[in-house]
C-alpha cells in the first residue's frame, strides 16, 4: 500500500489509479504461466514440515486442489436449497455505512456517472436493449436485510433494495434454463453465478443501501445482491449481463478462490 | 479379568479356539493416520486463513508453518497473500478429515471398541490416576488398557473434533445450515468456537505426541499394531467387516 496525499473527497481521487507497476513489469507480466505461477507460490518447506514427505511435483498437488475446489462446487450446488431462505434481520441491526473492501484502496474508487450509465445485455437473452437508472426506477423494488460474509470472515448485517433478479431476467426474456448468470464491472471487476442462485427469491439488482441510492464505494449505480453467497461472489458498479453456459469465472476465482463459494 | 467367561458358557466352540488379533486393528491404524495427516492440513491452512482477518490482533500465525503457498508471491501475482491457497487446502482436509471421522466412528461403535477402550470413566479413577502420575508411579506397561485420564481425553478429543466440524459447517454454510449456526449465536461466535477448538486440538496433539515419543512402544504399535489380544466376542474388534460377518453370523 502507498502513502499517497490526501484527496479532497475520499471517494473522488484526484489522479487515477497509479498504472506504472503495471507498465514497469509488461515484459515480467506477458511471461507468466499459470501453472508455473501455481507451483511457484506452494509453499514447499511447509508441505514438507506438515506432512512429513518431500513433494517434489508442486504441479501435480496444485491440480489435485484445483479439481476438489471443482468437485466443490458441484457439492455446493447439490446443499443448495432453491427456496431454502437465508435469515433475514431487524432494521436496527442494520450497519451504516457497510464495510468496504474491493480490489484497491477506496479512495482510489472511480465513481459511475448514472446519468450516462448504461446496463448492456449479452447472452441467451432476447430483449438486449440496455438498461438506465431511468428504467430501473419503474420497477417494485424488494427489500432483503441479511448478512453479509467476506471470504476473509467478518459479516455485517446490511439493508439492501432492488429488483428481484428472477424477475429482472424473466422481464428481459432470458433462457432460465442457462446455466450461469455472468456480471462485468465498471473497474474491469468481472463474476459470476449460477442460475439457481439468480432465481433465489433473495437475490436482487441492489441500487440502495439503508433506503438510500447505494454510495460510490458500494457499487453505485447497480450491484448484485445475493443472500446466498460470500461478498466476492456480489459485484458493484455492474455495466453489463450475460446470461451463458459457457463457464465465465470470476476475478477472485480467476485467482484460485471458490468459484460456487455458497453460504 | 473374567469377562470373557459369560461368552464362554453361551458358545463354548468360540471359547475352545479363541483367536488373537493386534491392539489396533490395521483399519485402525489406517484411520489413525489419515485422521494426523487431515488435521495438520487443517491446522496449518486454518492459521493462514486466520490471518486474512484475525480474531485477536496480537495473534498471527507464522507464514513457514501454514499451509497455502509464499505469501509474497501470491501477493504480487494473485492479489492474496495466500489465502486462496489455504482455503483450496482446508476443503480438501475437511472431506478428508469428515469421512474418515465417520468410519472412525462407526468402527469405534459397531466393534465395540469404544465401549472397551474408552469407557466408562469413572472420576476417582481419574484422580487416581493424575495421584499416580505427580507421584511417577503412572505404569505403562500394558498398552492395552486405557488409564482413565488417557480415556478422558480420547473422549474429550474425539468430543471437540465433532465440536470443530460443526462450527466450520455453520462457518461454510450459515445460509444452508442456518438452524445450526444459530447454535453458535453469531457468524463470529461460530468463528470463535472453531479457534478455540483448533487450540484444544494444537493442546491435545502436543501432549499426545511428547506421551508417544516418551514411550515409544505406543507408536510403534499404531504403526505395527502393537500385542495381540484376545479376541473374544466383548473384545470384537475385527480387522475386517468380512470376519465381523462370519464371527457373528453363527
Amino acid at each position: 500500500m502507498s502513502i499517497r496525499s490526501p484527496a479532497p473527497s475520499r471517494f473522488r481521487p484526484t489522479k487515477p489509479i497509479d498504472q506504472s507497476v503495471l507498465t514497469n513489469n509488461k515484459a515480467l507480466l506477458e511471461t507468466i504461466d499459470r501453472r508455473g505461477v501455481l507451483r511457484g507460490t506452494l509453499s514447499l518447506g511447509a508441505l514438507t514440515f506438515l506432512t512429513g514427505c518431500d513433494i517434489t511435483n508442486a504441479g501435480a498437488v496444485q491440480s489435485v486442489l484445483t479439481a476438489v475446489s471443482a468437485w466443490n462446487d458441484g457439492a455446493q450446488a447439490l446443499l443448495f436449497g432453491a427456496n431454502h431462505l437465508a435469515p433475514t434481520f431487524s432494521e436496527a441491526e442494520v450497519v451504516k455505512p457497510p464495510r468496504y473492501n474491493g480490489m484497491f484502496d477506496v479512495e482510489d474508487i472511480k465513481p459511475v456517472d448514472g446519468k450516462t450509465w448504461k446496463l448492456e445485455l449479452a447472452g441467451r437473452i432476447s430483449d438486449k436493449q440496455p438498461w438506465t437508472t431511468q428504467s430501473f426506477a419503474g420497477l417494485p423494488e424488494q427489500e432483503v436485510i441479511i448478512r453479509h460474509v467476506c471470504v476473509e470472515g467478518w459479516d455485517y448485517i446490511g439493508q439492501w433494495e432492488g429488483v428481484n433478479l428472477r424477475m429482472f431476467l424473466e422481464k428481459v426474456g432470458a433462457d432460465l434454463s442457462a446455466k450461469y448468470v455472468s456480471f462485468r464491472c465498471a473497474d474491469d471487476y468481472y463474476g459470476s453465478i449460477d442460475m439457481a442462485t439468480a432465481l433465489h427469491p433473495q437475490t436482487i439488482l441492489a441500487t440502495k443501501y439503508a433506503r438510500e441510492p447505494i454510495a460510490d464505494p458500494f457499487g453505485f449505480p447497480l450491484r448484485l445482491r445475493t443472500a446466498t453467497k460470500l461478498g466476492f461472489k456480489n459485484p458493484k458498479w455492474i455495466t453489463a449481463i450475460e446470461v451463458t453456459n459457457e463457464y465465465p469465472g470470476g476475478y477472485w476465482e480467476d485467482r484460485g478462490y471458490n468459484w460456487f463459494s455458497g453460504m | 479379568m473374567n469377562r470373557n467367561d459369560g461368552a464362554a458358557t453361551s458358545r463354548p466352540q468360540r471359547a475352545a479356539a479363541a483367536k488373537t488379533r493386534k491392539l489396533h486393528p490395521l483399519p485402525l491404524r489406517i484411520m489413525h493416520w489419515t485422521n494426523a495427516v487431515a488435521i495438520l492440513i487443517m491446522i496449518g491452512s486454518g492459521w493462514r486463513i486466520y490471518n486474512d482477518e484475525p480474531l485477536f490482533g496480537f495473534l498471527f500465525f507464522s507464514e513457514t508453518f501454514s499451509l497455502g503457498g509464499d505469501p509474497i508471491k501470491s501477493l504480487q501475482l494473485h492479489g492474496n497473500a495466500g489465502y486462496a491457497g489455504a482455503e483450496q487446502w482446508h476443503f480438501l482436509g475437511m472431506w478428508i478429515l469428515v469421512i474418515n471421522g465417520l468410519a472412525y466412528l462407526a468402527y469405534g461403535f459397531f466393534t465395540g471398541r469404544f465401549k472397551r477402550m474408552l469407557w466408562p470413566i469413572r472420576p476417582s479413577e481419574v484422580l487416581a490416576t493424575v495421584r499416580d502420575a505427580l507421584r511417577f508411579h503412572l505404569g505403562h506397561d500394558d498398552l492395552t488398557v486405557y488409564n482413565a485420564v488417557q480415556k478422558t481425553l480420547y473422549v474429550g478429543i474425539i468430543t471437540v473434533v465433532i465440536i470443530e466440524v460443526l462450527a466450520g459447517l455453520a462457518i461454510w454454510k450459515p445460509v444452508q445450515f442456518s438452524t445450526l449456526a444459530m447454535l453458535f449465536y453469531s457468524f463470529q461466535g461460530a468463528r470463535y468456537v472453531h479457534f478455540f477448538g483448533m487450540f484444544a486440538i494444537v493442546l491435545f496433539l502436543i501432549v499426545h505426541v511428547a506421551l508417544a515419543l516418551l514411550v515409544p512402544k505406543t507408536l510403534v504399535a499404531m504403526v505395527s499394531g502393537g500385542p495381540q489380544v484376545e479376541d473374544a466376542p466383548e473384545n470384537l474388534a475385527p480387522t475386517t467387516p468380512v470376519v465381523l460377518a462370519t464371527q457373528t453370523g453363527d
